[in-house]
């Protein structure tokens, strides 16, 4: 087969886009954070946790939107944890986060290990199913893209739209750029540089975590341990090359998505010659490209990773 | 209302007493976990304290335990002593252990004394290339080594994997993905007859030591503290900031590299996927449990080790999940940050004062 006739099929577009929704949950969850100044570092084990905590509460009988919620609120809860030790607190973000993600982790993990004490093949739920719109499946090419994706890829795309509206157009998403680079001027217009980014990072955080419920709630339908796999990490480059931009994110978690896809099907028709671990190493070496090559120009939030105190001048 | 004033000078009590508060905050808090999962809470906690101090067999395991934690914790401490966030340790320990049984499983052979320092010096270089790459893209392009680290972590175990379904898989193995065994002359020779703890331990204490004196006695050491403290200041007086973070990546790759070839040609014997259970990433907890000093980091590698045999030994004993030391570990960093936080201020509580 040749490469271009792989790129123009829908089917490989439906594929990129299923590997990019948790990349985008988890891209605009930490673009959020960082655009009111606190890098997340948590988001690995906040995917693993809305991973657990929405799988658990389907198994359990609350319905795949409860599922949903449940892990929202899970994010939030490691999310608060985040924003408590760095932002009123000032507390090493990296350390801070690196200790949120051990934590949300081995929660996660002993919970899973103790509701389930000795499974050998972890029981399954059933997961969100392919939606079929009306009118967006009957588009040419983008309609069969779409088709196949779940209610879950759609909040993803929704929620792309969400943020950047709340972030460009709303006096609430001028605040919270606003305390990103100087929250000096936030505290002079009486606003709580403490109340907003804590808020923000609470909220990104539940984002976060719906990018580790798609997995276990769409894209697969069990929990397994080490299922993320550095997808939170990604998230991280990601947000950089995407300069702190909801629509540059969609099209950075679509672009790593669609090389993705690109790499399982290379895989299937030059694998012989390759070792498999040479394609599996690809998203995190396309991460690392994708850092050095906006490195120069990266525009970061200019009070990230700065703590800022109440009555500091 | 509450207010925080800096402390200008923390007393001795608190600066050492914040470390072992938090540790004892944890090891409390996972009382939590151990009732919701329905296990009896006192016997728990026996099991936890016999299992890894219980006869000379459990300290021997703990010990063995402890040995890579040394090593990934002061890999840990040196670079955030110079704020190099190098999560990377997990990597260049496996790049280290690679290094040792590419060189220390039969393609050159020789007497002990020389076929063991080769080997470590391998695995030490190893480790710190991993790290110099991530370290110049950080100081030439200001791309972040948090990320770059992390995931090359993934990078190097994918790596791995293919090295030992190739080049370095032990045909003897039935199928296993595994490297062929270190040779006799490259082991780490145990301490004690019929014990687990190796030499690997004696190399890791020699590292704390000599790192702790380098850190206070040498010009370097003090370049790598004022790199830390403020970089700023640190070029303004003359210190050439690139060479000062590159000397730290060797030294922190290099003693993350160690652990791995501790690991292969010490307690393992051969290489495989699963060599590491997370020494990397426990290794920060180490470090900061031992305010990043490095003959701390002796004493929180052993706490931290004892947890991990503990709960081991419990969790074989009355089926509660081992995954409960991952949680007392991950807690105790959150316990000794926040304990980091009150060595530096004062809360006060106040009353608001009425206008007028």
């Amino acid at each position: 087969m040749e490469i271009i006739d792989i790129l123009l099929t829908a089917n490989f577009w439906a594929a990129a886009l299923r590997i990019a929704t948790p990349l985008i949950f988890g891209v605009l969850g930490a673009l959020i954070c960082e655009r009111a100044g606190v890098l997340n570092l948590g988001i690995e084990g906040i995917f693993t946790a809305g991973a657990m905590a929405g799988w658990m509460a389907v198994w359990l009988g609350a319905g795949l939107w409860g599922g949903v919620l449940f892990a929202a609120l899970a994010g939030s809860f490691f999310g608060l944890i985040h924003a408590i030790l760095t932002v009123p607190l000032g507390l090493s973000q990296h350390v801070s986060g690196i200790g949120v993600t051990l934590l949300a982790t081995s929660l996660s993990y002993f919970t899973y290990r103790t509701a389930l004490p000795d499974v050998s093949s972890p029981p399954r739920i059933i997961p969100f199913q392919p939606l079929d719109i009306p009118i967006l499946s009957d588009l040419p090419f983008i309609g069969p893209a779409l088709l196949s994706q779940t209610a879950l890829t759609m909040l993803a795309l929704v929620m792309v739209f969400v943020t950047g509206w709340v972030l460009y157009r709303t006096p609430l998403g001028l605040a919270i750029r606003a305390v990103g680079d100087n929250p000096s001027s936030v505290e002079a217009q009486g606003l709580s540089v403490y109340a907003l980014r804590i808020g923000a990072v609470v909220a990104g955080s539940s984002l976060m975590a719906l990018g580790g419920a798609f997995l276990t709630m769409s894209a697969f339908d069990a929990f397994f341990f080490g299922m993320i796999n550095g997808r939170g990490w990604v998230c991280i480059a990601l947000t950089v090359f995407a300069s702190w931009r909801p629509g540059k994110a969609l099209l950075g978690a679509l672009l790593f998505g669609a090389f993705d896809a690109f790499q399982v099907r290379l895989q299937t028709e030059v694998g012989a010659f390759l070792p498999s671990q040479v394609f599996l190493m690809m998203p995190y070496l396309l991460s690392i490209a994708a850092l050095i090559i906006v490195a120069r120009k990266a525009d970061y939030p200019k009070a990230l990773l700065v703590p800022w105190f109440k009555g500091q001048r | 209302m509450i207010r925080f004033e800096p402390r200008t000078n923390p007393s001795a009590i608190m600066v050492y007493g914040i470390p072992v508060m938090a540790a004892i905050i944890a090891i409390l808090l996972a009382a939590i976990p151990l009732a919701l999962a329905g296990a009896p809470i006192i016997k728990a906690y026996g099991l936890m304290i016999s299992g890894a101090f219980g006869s000379m067999f459990s300290i021997s395991e703990m010990l063995t335990r402890a040995t890579p934690l040394i090593l990934t914790g002061l890999a840990a401490a040196i670079a955030f002593r110079a704020k190099l966030w190098n999560i990377g340790a997990e990597g260049q320990l496996y790049m280290g252990s690679m290094a040792a049984v590419a060189i220390g499983s039969g393609v050159i052979d020789g007497p002990s004394y020389i076929m063991i320092p080769v080997v470590l010096i391998a695995g030490a270089v190893a480790g710190a290339v991993m790290l110099i790459g991530p370290t110049l893209l950080k100081t030439r392009l200001g791309v972040d080594e948090v990320v770059t680290t992390l995931l090359l972590n993934f990078i190097v175990i994918l790596f791995v994997q293919m090295m030992l379904e190739g080049v370095l898989k032990d045909p003897m193995s039935m199928g296993w993905p595994q490297s062929e065994p270190v040779i006799d002359s490259a082991v780490l020779p145990p301490l004690i007859e019929r014990m687990r703890v190796h030499l690997g331990l004696v190399i890791a204490l020699t590292c704390a030591v000599a790192l702790a004196i380098f850190v206070k006695r040498t010009v370097w050491g003090f370049e790598i503290r004022a790199v830390g403290e403020n970089a700023a200041a640190a070029r303004f007086s003359g210190i050439s900031v690139t060479k000062t973070m590159v000397l730290v990546a060797m030294l922190s790759g290099g003693l993350a590299g160690l652990a791995g070839v501790s690991e292969v040609a010490g307690t393992r014997g051969y290489l495989a996927t699963d060599l590491s259970p997370g020494y990397g990433y426990a290794g920060i907890v180490v470090a900061m449990l031992a305010r990043l000093s490095p003959v701390g980091v002796i004493i929180s590698a052993v706490f931290v080790a004892s947890v991990f045999v503990g709960a081991d030994s419990m969790s074989r004993a009355i089926g509660v999940s081992s995954y409960l030391a991952d949680l007392i570990v991950a807690m105790s960093l959150l316990c000794v940050l926040i304990g980091g936080f009150l060595t530096r201020f004062k809360v006060r509580f106040e009353h608001q004062k009425s206008a007028g």
